[in-house]
């Protein structure tokens, strides 16, 4: 008894926590074929690289918990990159888009791209919340329009010359750590806490767990379905900006196909395409699977192409052993 | 007339997890004739029903098919052997045409084994205009009301030339006209010499085309007669007759001012014109056969859906409820019927499905107060004696019973003053039945009004003060306890009035 007891807790911790097995194993046999991998530098500069997908990673958990699914984040962040960069152009730069504009303090720039993003989101929420339509063709539709939009705006060329101080997001240090790491795990402890103790994230499991429950719960799902796209969203717009100011410009062209890697990086992590089941920390361990497999391929010298197939392979790895578990549990 | 036998099934039994559907039930079909079978909601009639057409399996128990033994095994095998069933749920798929509909699955092919529409649409037609049923096979099954796709399905079901055919409940959907011409239908069949297993709910249908009837009873096989021995008041007898021994205690509570009164409710095509009020203390029963409209007037009071007529008074001032979020600031509670769909996150922990209802209450700056559900959620785990290892337990490993535990603790952590409860003991094991109505009586001694829907008559009559019987959508009469008995709800929930009940007649 005691046995089978002892037993049973192992494999619950095993099913449980696979994924992050799965990450430590990937981890040692890395640093065993190439030394310098798990050196701190490189290390910080693994969530360096998987920070910007991982912002975007954070707002997907909770749309795919809500059982929905959001493919315009890719556009989102290269509309908020273009729009936050033409507004922190250096003021001598000859070819400014708005010649006569001020130099505004920092925030209002990023304030403007992230409340585009989420206003983005909140289209994409309204959509499917009103009209009925599938998250799928909703998100579908603005990935195509936003897009449009980010190339119309920016006449298709990419806007540079950024100050200073907004390129700091990008390439600065705060205590040796690269601001994009912090504003990374920072997001995530946000993103955390949001999804796990407040009344929001509550809904989002109820929502994605059974909707006509919620409903008879007393939970407005529409409201928060456009919640829900509004925050991820914003997060894709905060992405823009840490890329944007990483590479100095704001491209109409940048983040294609993102949304696919941060919706792999929650699946990854074990958010459950049939809703009601995720979490951020999940969502950073599948980033980071992602990151390593391509920082350590790179250091032992596989093929970018090589990469690829070995990441598609992993993601569905990933769900067929979350399928089973929950077969399991039926 | 000697008609042969063509189905024969001894002592069926089926157990699914906890429940015994079937009990040594047992019951014989002959070719030329019809064999209506009948009892109340869960009685066992559909099971019954589909372990033939190979849907369950029987836990034991034999089954003859012309006078050999055969194992259903699915619904295939059923249908090659000649068996084909009329479904009670519309099994259709909208977006293909009639034709494609009766023909999926064993569509005509041509020379090259593409599927030959041209045919497929004649033989539809032909088989259409035999049953002079004239719908155009080239539609959109989505283009047809609703009783005309109920006409296609029973198409579909003679289309397999089958020498038994079961009807689940085939008129619940249709008009009078297409019921006589359904009638009409049946009557070929027998000429035919075709078996006919058919489930109603509706004296008026037994005694107009059944020559046998067989009663269920709570899973039990209660008696076969041939309906020309039988009367609306044998009949009703034989359904309901259980003995009352098993009865509750109710112990009397203190009833108080009106809580909240209906009006008038109306909502197109599922009930028009239901008047009642419920008191303080007051267990107020609803009781009916299925497709009477009691979940749907349930769901329409709690803002599930949209009213189309009515008013609604709570404590006597008239108020608006167009969500559930609304009924909820009325401190309403709602628990209900299908536990599944509407009721549990069967992936969610025992506390998330707890605390769902009530987290408004449960912000601190913001965030959640953990520490508080989890106390509130330890205490209503005692109170209901909820049996789970922890409260972090997956709600889908518990059992029935006490899933439903958690379900109405979930609103009675909303301390609601009106509680809804539809089938609030459907599918579970007895000991957690009496626990809910022990609860129940406990709840309506605090002084909350309850409304309880019940397909069950010893439950409804043993728990209500009053009892309101709906037939079709609309209330066939509203009964004091002292008054009811089994006769007299089974009297009103098949449409007949109160003033034509005759109590010498059931003696």
């Amino acid at each position: 008894m005691e046995n089978t007891k002892k037993h049973l807790k192992y494999k619950h911790i095993i099913s449980k926590y696979g994924i992050f097995f799965v990450l430590i194993a990937m981890i040692s046999l890395m640093s065993f074929l190439s030394p310098s991998f798990l050196k701190s530098r490189n290390i910080i500069n693994i969530v360096r690289q998987i920070s910007v997908i991982g912002l975007i990673a954070y707002g997907v958990t909770f749309v795919i918990i809500s059982k929905g699914i959001d493919l315009s984040s890719g556009s989102v962040l290269a509309v908020s990159a273009v729009i936050a960069a033409s507004l922190v152009q250096t003021p001598d730069w000859a070819a400014k888009m708005y010649p006569n504009l001020p130099v505004l303090p920092l925030f209002i720039p990023i304030i403007i791209a992230l409340s585009v993003g989420a206003l983005i989101g909140l289209i994409n929420g309204s959509l499917i919340a009103k009209t009925g339509i599938p998250a799928f063709i909703a998100t579908l539709g603005t990935m195509i329009s936003i897009r449009g939009f980010a190339l119309l705006y920016a006449d298709g060329r990419p806007i540079s010359s950024l100050r200073d101080s907004y390129n700091f997001i990008g390439q600065g240090k705060i205590f040796g750590f690269p601001v994009p790491v912090l504003i990374f795990l920072i997001m995530g402890l946000i993103s955390h806490i949001l999804l796990k103790h407040t009344r929001f994230g509550k809904y989002v499991y109820a929502i994605g767990g059974n909707k006509e429950a919620a409903f008879v719960s007393g939970v407005n799902v529409d409201k928060y379905l456009m919640l829900i796209y509004s925050y991820a969203g914003m997060l894709a717009a905060l992405s823009g900006i840490v890329l944007s100011a990483r590479i100095s410009s704001g491209q109409p062209g940048l983040g294609v196909s993102y949304e696919l890697d941060a919706i792999a990086a929650a699946t990854i992590g074990g958010t459950s395409h049939s809703g009601g089941i995720g979490t951020i920390g999940g969502t950073i361990i599948g980033a980071l699977i992602i990151g390593v497999l391509n920082n350590g391929l790179d250091l032992i010298n596989v093929s970018a192409y090589w990469q690829q197939i070995i990441k598609g392979i992993i993601i569905i790895g990933a769900v067929v052993l979350d399928m089973r578990k929950n077969n399991k549990r039926k | 007339m000697t008609h042969e036998i063509i189905l024969e099934m001894k002592n069926i039994t089926k157990i699914f997890p906890g429940v015994k559907a079937l009990d040594n039930v047992s019951l014989i079909a002959k070719k030329g004739t019809v064999h209506a079978i009948m009892g109340e909601n869960g009685a066992g009639k559909s099971t019954l029903m589909k372990t033939i057409i190979g849907i369950h399996q029987p836990t034991s128990g034999k089954i003859f098919f012309k006078g050999k033994e055969i194992i259903i095994e699915n619904t295939n095998f059923a249908i090659n052997s000649g068996i084909s069933m009329i479904h009670q749920e519309l099994s259709n798929i909208p977006h293909m045409t009639v034709a494609e509909n009766i023909y999926l699955g064993r569509e005509p092919l041509n020379k090259f084994k593409l599927i030959n529409n041209t045919k497929m649409l004649s033989n539809a037609k032909k088989l259409l205009n035999d049953l002079n049923i004239f719908i155009d096979p080239s539609l959109k099954m989505s283009e047809l009301s609703i009783a005309n796709m109920q006409m296609v399905e029973i198409a579909k079901a003679i289309s397999y030339d089958s020498e038994l055919i079961i009807m689940d409940e085939p008129t619940s959907a249709i008009t009078e006209a297409e019921v006589e011409h359904l009638f009409k239908i049946i009557k070929t069949l027998k000429e035919n010499n075709v078996a006919i297993l058919y489930i109603t709910h509706k004296m008026k249908e037994v005694f107009k085309i059944a020559d046998y009837v067989t009663v269920l009873r709570d899973g039990k096989f209660v008696a076969t007669e041939e309906a020309k021995n039988l009367d609306n008041k044998k009949l009703i007898t034989m359904m309901v007759g259980r003995s009352l021994e098993k009865m509750f205690d109710k112990e009397t509570t203190h009833i108080g001012k009106e809580k909240i009164r209906i009006e008038n409710y109306s909502k197109n095509r599922l009930f028009s014109n239901i008047n009642f009020s419920a008191k303080e203390g007051e267990i107020f029963g609803i009781a009916g056969l299925m497709g009477a409209g009691r979940s749907e007037l349930m769901e329409t009071i709690f803002g599930v859906r949209v009213k189309d007529k009515g008013k609604l008074f709570i404590d006597g001032n008239e108020v608006t409820i167009k969500t559930p979020s609304d009924a909820i600031k009325y401190n309403i509670a709602f628990l209900t019927e299908d536990r599944k769909k509407t009721g549990l996150y069967l992936m969610h922990s025992v506390q998330d499905n707890m605390a769902i209802a009530n987290i408004n209450s449960y912000i601190k700056h913001g965030l959640i107060d953990f520490k508080k559900i989890k106390s509130d959620c330890l205490l209503e785990k005692e109170k209901l004696r909820i049996k789970t290892p922890s409260l972090d337990q997956l709600i889908m490993n518990l059992s029935g019973g006490n899933q439903q535990k958690v379900l109405i603790s979930r609103w009675l952590l909303t301390d609601p003053d009106i509680l809804i409860l539809d089938e609030p003991t459907r599918g579970i094991d007895v000991g957690a039945k009496a626990e809910i109505h022990k609860l129940m009586i406990l709840l309506a001694k605090e002084g909350k009004t309850i409304i309880m829907i019940s397909s069950e008559l010893p439950e409804i009559l043993g728990m209500s003060d009053r009892i309101m019987v709906m037939h079709e959508g609309k209330q066939t009469g509203i009964i004091e306890r002292k008054d009811a008995s089994q006769e007299k709800i089974m009297h009103l929930a098949t449409g007949a009035s109160l003033d034509s009940f005759n109590e010498n007649d059931y003696i």
